[in-house]
This record gives structure tokens, sequence and C-alpha cells, in this order.
């Protein structure tokens, strides 16, 4: 689906409030990812594509739905750059938009086990759909 | 009234592009007491002094004024100029137009309006100079170096073969320092201990040099040329005159849970030891925490088999007042603490080592007599990953990491893998690099020799985590030009760890008043031209206390620090500044606020007769030694009743200043 | 002492384990968890884009509340601890999201970040101490291999959270050492058990599951605690390596002698 809105380097970084100039591309970050090879796109990327302004590739990248949130490459970045912001803020710019929910309430009874904390519903919701 | 001559430069485009300096001259010709006015397109040149010359001998100008650049720069220069036409170099006036002018203003028109003030307060202020002299103080000719690494030893030894005294306090119980860990080095792969311990050697047995080990420096007063230092001797616990260096007490010592420092802490040392086998001096040393005798009481097998009797457990901390006319620091580094880094396993694990770990492993002197093998269970390991940068390059927290590159750890990481692929061909080497630096001769070279001729498998990418994993090394990192990540199981990490200026750094650093940066690195005088030299006057820089360096650079800032010690201590007097304090005896009262603040000790006390208007008879009043003062200005701003003031600087100067500014 | 409690959805449903034994523990240890009446679901994942404000509101109304009884605000479960913590930190430090998120709000007295967030473990390190704690034990764990699984979210990032070391954390370990039990030490306790993925590519939760089990069994771990609803589901389920997988509180309800069936 088309993105009806355009989006620009400069969103992202207001949304996330990351300074992305920052990144000196050691790969820290792409290191300590433990989901690194479920992404098209590693952390590493996020602050080097955004810093050459090519948002759009990264909305339509599949590490915003891999993401696992674990902060370890914020955490681990020697240059404070954060990462994981820059991948939640491109996240929200594709989710905020008309129709482009990744996850909907109606594909959540298949996921469901007896044993499946509501918890992970929420943060699933919150994640993927707006 | 004073016949006044203004000379303002363009300094080519720096001042011009940004002020109107044919306005300015036109300008100035209008103030009070200004006979001639002009402007130059480069004042400091030959022609532009010339110019300056001439004009005094014409117009027989009592005083000038130069519009250009700061008075740092070319303050000296004119004053040279203006006394070759016979005027008194006090009597020159720098408005800074650049600095503070044309470089931080765009605008033409603001520019040349700015010009004009600034040149108005340095014309007000030139209308009350005075003709100055400057006194002469003598030179102490011997020089303390604070450090005995190789960077204090070299500064030693050319100071002391020009013939001047040395003295090296070091606050370790030997001198030699961290190039004396090393192992090898590069980009030779010499080793480090056969090029060192003839310089240890040398100094030791240099007449003209006298090596105060395991002191510090305790307090220090006076000025370039005079200082006065107290220094700390901490009580070792041996005569050091009787010790012959035998070794018998460290082999009878009971106690063995010191921990080697010489060796990072990888092995156990005996309470009375000698660091290794090369140590200058060549004496024993005890450490009072380990040592049975200190702790119980009782013991003192080391006195009982000392046949030289020179044990002393009754030893006190000495402390030595000395004279020096300089002073050099060479205070070295540290690697940083890697325990920050426990995302490397290096709390985890003892087969995560930091590089200058590896380097004892690798010694023949070292822990494991130079056998490559793994701390944990001695086991000859078959893969190594090296990560580099860690802590250097850091601005995510000023605990952790440091902001600056470390310089030296591409190197002598090249360096290990190097030595490992020809000593172990079995073991691979990975390391992990952001970018591999090698500026310097033959530097890059050996780092290709390691990837071409040794296979060392250069990953560039960085490592996020490090697992203990069994008894192997789970090692996860990223490799960036293959887009992927990567996973190693080794044996060993090697932690290519930034270096930091050793922890006295910043106390010394107050106690000399030398300015340092947030790091805690000395800073020099002029980041380019006076790279040597703290801004203190007297106070020389040596080593990586001023900054990341290898030991080619040490060994060559070294020496510059050396010949400045020298260029200093062949004088017999040196020129005081003539911008000292004065006391207007006729207002003074005695009161001490001056004498408390000065910095220098300059301000003393004498009894005076005063006959002025007010008063007649026996007043305390405050005297400045000239030789002393070094004209901060300090007491006269403290000073209650105004009776002190700065000669160049005096309170009516500034004040005439600030009005011409305020016209 | 009494503190305000704030114990989350899931606490009430699927980790009730969580919540009873760690409301059973601290009478024991004379605390008094006092639950808000209208407290709202923190919506599990804190809100990291700087414009999310809506998503804010519900921890702000909780750790208002807190500040209007004037009690510390306590958490148990480590995604809300997260949420809350971290809100806090930017009603405290962030102050277009402080005045964005007032004007929402209308409180009588804006909310600025005053409230003390403090994980339940915190609480028994740095308000008890694990002296006491040890003290009271009275059926010690005698023997117990126990490896505390700690995850992302109690730790990361080490700064805002204020938590422990991120990468060499000893908090739960002296928890189970006070407990009278063995902590054992392994490598995974501190990487994600892969979360919310398990709905969206079970394969890769999978995955992190079994590389943290695989890790604590190697350790010699006979159990594992943690305090987190959705680790505790994705360690149980998603691992082939199986060991028992227990709310910290549980064993915390066994060492105090107030453990009940449920």
């Amino acid at each position: 689906m088309s993105l009806t809105n355009k989006v620009t380097a400069e969103d992202v970084l207001r949304i996330s409030g990351v300074d992305a100039s920052r990144c000196m591309q050691c790969g820290k970050c792409s290191g300590a990812c433990p989901n690194y090879d479920e992404m098209d796109l590693h952390p590493h990327q996020f602050a080097a594509l955004l810093r050459k302004g090519e948002v759009e590739r990264l909305m339509e990248s599949n590490a915003l739905y891999q993401c696992l949130s674990c902060f370890a490459c914020s955490q681990r970045c020697p240059r404070n750059v954060e990462p994981a912001k820059i991948i939640e803020a491109v996240r929200l710019t594709v989710i905020r938009q008309k129709g482009r929910n990744y996850m909907t309430a109606d594909r959540l009874p298949e996921k469901l086990d007896e044993d499946l904390p509501q918890q992970a519903l929420v943060s699933a919701m919150r994640k993927y759909s707006k | 009234m004073q016949k006044i001559g203004v000379f303002v430069c363009w300094c080519g485009s720096n001042i011009a592009a940004t002020v109107d300096v044919k306005a300015v001259a036109q300008a100035l010709k209008n103030e009070a007491g200004v006979v001639f006015s002009t402007d130059y397109q480069y004042m400091c040149s030959e022609n532009g002094q010339a110019m300056i010359r001439q004009a005094i001998k014409e117009h027989q100008l009592t005083g000038i004024v130069v519009c250009s650049c700061s008075p740092r720069m070319h303050e000296a220069t004119f004053r040279k100029t203006a006394v070759s036409a016979g005027l008194n170099p006090y009597m020159v006036e720098i408005a800074n137009i650049r600095e503070q002018c044309s470089w931080i203003h765009k605008d033409i028109a603001e520019g040349t309006e700015k010009a004009i003030v600034l040149a108005r307060a340095a014309v007000a202020k030139l209308h009350k100079n005075a003709p100055l002299t400057a006194g002469t103080s003598p030179v102490t000719k011997r020089a303390l170096v604070i450090g005995g690494g190789i960077a204090g030893i070299q500064t030693a030894l050319d100071v002391a073969d020009a013939g001047f005294e040395v003295d090296i306090v070091e606050k370790s119980p030997t001198i030699g320092g961290r190039m004396a860990q090393l192992d090898k080095t590069f980009p030779t792969l010499d080793c480090s201990a056969c090029i060192l311990t003839p310089k240890m050697v040398e100094a030791a047995q240099h007449e003209k040099i006298n090596i105060i080990s395991y002191a510090e420096l305790e307090s220090l007063s006076g000025f370039v040329g005079n200082f006065t230092a107290t220094i700390r001797k901490k009580a070792r616990f041996i005569d050091e005159d009787k010790c012959s260096g035998c070794g018998v007490c460290t082999e009878k010592c009971p106690s063995r849970k010191g921990l080697d420092e010489f060796n990072m802490k990888l092995n156990k040392r005996g309470a009375v030891y000698i660091p290794f086998a090369q140590a200058i001096p060549n004496v024993a040393v005890i450490d009072a925490e380990q040592c049975l005798h200190f702790r119980t009481g009782k013991c003192g097998l080391c006195q009982k088999n000392c046949s030289a009797g020179a044990i002393d457990f009754e030893q006190k901390d000495q402390l030595i007042e000395r004279k020096y006319g300089a002073i050099v620091v060479a205070t070295g580094f540290k690697p940083i603490d890697a325990s920050a880094f426990n995302e490397y396993a290096y709390n985890d694990s003892p087969d995560v080592v930091t590089s200058l770990e590896f380097e004892r492993i690798m010694n023949a002197a070292g822990p494991t007599k130079g056998q490559l093998i793994r701390p944990s269970d001695l086991k000859h390991p078959h893969e190594i990953v090296v990560i580099q940068c860690v802590g250097s390059r850091c601005t995510e927290d000023k605990e952790k990491g440091k902001p600056y590159c470390s310089k030296i750890c591409c190197m002598y990481t090249a360096k290990h893998a190097m030595l490992v692929r020809e000593k172990y061909p079995d073991v691979k080497v990975h390391v992990f690099y952001i970018d591999a630096r090698t500026p310097g001769k033959n530097f890059d070279e050996f780092y290709r020799r390691a990837v071409e001729q040794y296979d060392v498998d250069y990953i560039k990418g960085m490592v996020g985590k490090v697992a203990v994993e069994g008894d192997k090394l789970h090692v996860q990192g990223s490799d960036l030009l293959n887009g992927e990540q990567v996973h190693i199981n080794a044996d060993m990490v090697v932690l290519a760890t930034a270096i930091e200026p050793d922890p006295t750094a910043r106390s010394l650093g107050t106690m000399l008043t030398a300015s340092m940066d947030t790091n805690d690195f000395f800073t020099e005088a002029h980041p380019k031209l006076r790279p040597v030299e703290s801004p203190p006057a007297g106070i020389f820089l040596s080593g990586v206390a001023q900054g990341p360096k290898d030991i080619p650079e040490t060994v060559a800032q070294a020496g510059a620090a050396a010949a400045k010690v020298i260029g200093l201590l062949c004088k017999n007097e040196l020129t005081c500044n003539a911008c000292v304090a004065q006391t207007n005896e006729a207002i003074c009262n005695g009161c001490s606020q001056c004498e408390k603040v000065c910095p220098y000790g300059a301000i003393t006390y004498e009894d005076k007769e005063i006959r002025s208007p007010e008063f007649r008879g026996i007043r305390r009043i405050a005297t400045v030694n000239e030789a002393i003062c070094q004209g901060c200005g300090a007491c006269t701003v403290t000073c209650p009743s105004g009776a002190m003031d700065l000669k160049g600087f005096t309170n009516s100067q500034i004040m005439s200043e600030v009005d011409a500014i305020c016209r | 002492m009494n503190y305000s409690y704030y114990p989350g959805c899931t606490l009430k449903t699927k980790a009730k384990e969580l919540d009873i034994y760690g409301r059973l523990s601290a009478a024991k240890l004379g605390i008094i968890l006092e639950e808000p009446e209208h407290w709202q679901c923190c919506g599990g994942v804190y809100p990291q884009g700087e414009d999310e404000i809506a998503t804010r509101l519900s921890s702000i109304r909780a750790l208002a509340a807190a500040k209007e009884k004037g009690q510390d605000l306590i958490t148990l479960c480590s995604a809300c601890h997260h949420v809350l913590k971290r809100v806090n930190n930017d009603m405290k430090r962030n102050a277009t999201i402080c005045q964005r998120a007032n004007n929402y709000l209308q409180l009588d007295t804006p909310y600025r970040g005053e409230t003390e967030v403090l994980h339940y473990l915190e609480l028994l390190r740095d308000r008890i101490g694990f002296d006491t704690l040890k003290s009271a034990v009275v059926n010690p764990l005698k023997g117990v291999n126990i490896a505390a699984y700690y995850g992302c979210l109690l730790l990361r990032p080490g700064k805002e959270m204020g938590f422990d070391d991120p990468e060499d954390p000893c908090i739960i370990e002296d928890f189970i050492r006070a407990l009278g039990a063995t902590p054992v030490k392994y490598s995974q306790r501190n990487e994600c058990c892969g979360g919310y993925l398990t709905l969206e590519n079970k394969g890769a939760a999978q995955k992190r599951a079994e590389a943290i089990l695989s890790s604590a069994a190697d350790a010699g771990a006979e159990m594992i605690v943690t305090a987190c609803p959705l680790c505790l589901y994705n360690l149980k389920n998603n691992a082939k390596t199986k060991i028992p997988v227990k709310y910290f509180t549980e064993v915390l309800a066994e060492a105090l002698g107030v453990k009940e069936e449920l």
C-alpha cells in the first residue's frame, strides 16, 4: 500500500529525538542485536540511511516489525545514538498512515494460546498498530 | 601631551575583509594626541616594521598603537620595533581588531565601527602609559622531571647531557614506566626492554641525574627559574644505600598475596619485592599492606636473611625540599579500567584480557614466561578475538569511555596479531576494528603485513556481546563489509582498551597551575607552535601526559621539551615582567589582604616612615618583590583602599579605556 | 511502611502468582502495598516517540496518584516498571512532553515527575536490605541452583533505569543468595527473551528462548526466576530445553514461609 503522507528525515529525527550525526558507523549496535538475522536492514543502517535522507527505504523495511525493543543497541552504542529510537520513530511514521497498521485485532484470535499473557497482546498492538 | 602614531594592519584579508582599514586609520587621525595614522597590508612584515620605525623618527612619536592581531601573536614583535627606533617597549599598545573584531563579525560597517572603538581605547590608554623597565631574576640551573618512563628518562638524559643537574621523581619503586611492561615495539618488533634498559642504566649512571624513586611531588612554589619543590619520598622500608638487590628477601618472604603490578596483577608477588629484573634502582620495596610484620608484628624473615642489613621497618616518609629552574611533566598514562565493559565479559572470564595484560602474557618475563596460555585453565588457545576501540571514541559515558582516539591501539593490535601468528601459526586471530588508523612511518605497511603475510582476519565492525559458554567465549559481532552478523567461538578475547592520563595528573596540574583539558591531558601553550610548553612559564610537557602518542613520538617530544629546558637553564638571569604590582604608600594601611591572595608570595610588609598631608609617622606598608611578582593583578582587585596598582595596567589606564569605549 | 503499588493488567490475570506472592511476602516483611483505585494499563511498551503523548497518560495518572498520597510507587512487572520509570523520567527531564501531557490531564497541580518509581527488587535491596531479608527467611532454599533472568526491561537503558549495572547486574543474584539458594551466573541473563515477537515471528522468539535456556542449563541452573510475565511465557513455551521458570516472588514467598497453593 502506498503512503498517503510524505515523511522526511527531519520528521524521523524530531519524533525520535535522536542525533544521528553522532553515529560513527562502528557497528556495535548491529553486533549486539539479538534478532539481526531476521532483519533486512540493521540498526547501524537506520542511522546511516537516515543521515542520507533515505527514509522511504527504512519505511519499507521489515526490521520495523522484527525489532524486539530490547534496547541492546541503544545500551551498547558508544556515541549515544539510540538506534532503537530511530527504528521506533520510522515505525510510527508508517503505522500512523491510513491503512498501514501492521497487525490488526482480527488477527489476534489465531495467535492466542492458553498461557499467553495479556502483556504480549497489549505490547504487540502498541507496536504494530495505531 | 603625547605624540601618538596609529598603524592599522590589514592582515591580508583577515582584517581587511571585514574592517574598512582605511576608514579606521582616517578616523583615528582625529583623536587627541594622534599625529600620524596609516594602514598597511602586513604590519608585522619587515616593510611594515620599517614604516613604523620611520614614522617614530620622522614624527618624534612618544608612543604607538598597532591595530592588528592579538597581542599574544605580535606584541613582542612591535615592542622590539619600537625599541629599535628608540622608544620604550611599554609605550606600545595593541588594539586587537582581528580575533576580537574581524574574525567574529560579518558586517563591514559593524566591524569597522568596533575596530575604531578598540583603537580609541588603546589610544586613551597609551596617554597614561609610562616607560617601564623590567627587572631580572636569577635562574636555578637544575631541572625537575616528574615521571620516570621513557618520556621522563629521555628528557632527563638530554638535559643532563647539556650539563645541567636533573632530578627524576618517579612515584613507583622503579623507573621504566609503561614501556618496561611492553614485550615488543611497533613497527620494527624490537624488544622493548632491550632498547629501554640501556637508557634506564644510562640515566642511573649519569653524574648529572639523580633518580628519586617511590616519591611524589608534594608541593611547589615560586616561578620560572626559581621554583621550590617539596618531594615526598615514601618509606620503602629498605635502606637504598645498603640494599644490593640480591633478592634473598623476596624469596624468603612468606606472604604471597600481593598482586604483581608490573604484570598487570595477573600473578602474585611477595610483600617484599623488586618490581622486575632490570628495575632501577635495583632495590627491594616492602608493601606494608601485605607485610606480615606490619600486619601482625611478627615475621621479620626478610630482616633476618638480609646480609646487608638493609631492611628498616622504622623507615619514615622523607620530605626533600629543592630548588629548580624548570619543571617537566612526564606522568604518562594507564589503560582505562575494563571492568565497565562486561558486555565483553571482562568481569566474567579471566580469558578476556586487556592488551597490556596480553602484552605481559606474551613477554618472556611475564606471568606465563612468554607462553601463550589462557589464564583460566592454562591451556593453549586456538582462536583469539581482538576488539579495538574499547573505550576509545566513546562519547556516551564519561565514566565508561573516552571521547578521543587513543592512537596506539591499531598498531599494537597489529603487533599482537603478528606476534601470535609468528610464534603459533595454529592460532587464528580475528580483529574487530572500526577504522584501521595507521599514519606514521612504516605503520600502514606494518598493518598490511599482518593482513597479507600473517593472514590475520580483520573484520570491519564491532563486537556487541561476548558470552561465556562453557570453556568458550562466544563472540557476537557485526561484519559491516559482508553485511552479516558473525559468531566466533573464541578461546581468548583481547580488549584494546583506551588509555587515559595517569590518575595523579589532575592534582599535579592543580599544583603547577598548568592547564588541562577535560580528559586530564595537559594542555600545551599553543597547539601548533608551542607544543611542549605548558602555559605557565617554566613548565614543560613530555610524553602521553600531553596526549596519546607512541614511543617514537614520545621520545621526539621528550627531546623537544629538553631543548626548551636547556634554553631556559643556560640563561644566567631572566628578564622579569615589567608589569608588576606597586604600592601607593600614601594609601596603604598594611591590612595584609594582598599578601593573602598573592599566589607567588611576592608581597611582604615593612614599617616605613610616611610623610603625607594626612599622616606622618611609621606605618606598616606592603612591598612587592618585583622579581617574584608575575603581574596577575589579584592584589589590585583585593586591596580595599585601592593602594595596589599594576604597572602597565593601572586602574586609571583601564578606566580610560572603558571611558573611550563608552564615549 | 506504606507504598503505592501498581500491579498492571497481567498480574490480575495470567500472572496472578507474581502479584499474590509479592503481596504476601511484603506483608510478612512489614510492607503495606496500597493499590490505587483507578489505575489503567501502562501499554506494555514504553512509547519511545517524543511526540507520543496519549500513550504516556495512563502511566502519568498512576504516578500522579502516588504523588497525591505522598508515596513511592512500587512495581512488580518488568514491563510496567520500565514504562512507568521512563515516562516519569520524561516528566522530570523533557519539558515539552511534561507540558503537553499536563495540558491533557488538567490535574489540580501539574505533575512533574515527583514520584519515585521503585521496583519491588529495589525495595528489597534499598529500603529493606538483603541482610534483613535474609534474617526473615524461615525456609532457606538450601542447595537450589537458581538462575536469575533479568531480560531487557529492568536494566536498559542503564542510565534511565538506574536499576543495576546493565552489563553486569547482581541484584537478583544477591536476592537469591539472601533466600539461602545458590545463584547461577550465565551469559544470556540480560539478553532478550523474544518479547512480543512471539506473536509475529514465532521462530525467532523460539531461538531467543532456547539460547537463554540452554545457556542457563549449561551453567547448572535448576530453576530460573524472572520478574516479567512475558519473559516467563517465552522461556517456558518457546524453548526446547526445559527448566522450571518461576516468578521471583514465588520463591520469595516460599523462603519466607508464606506461600499458599493457588
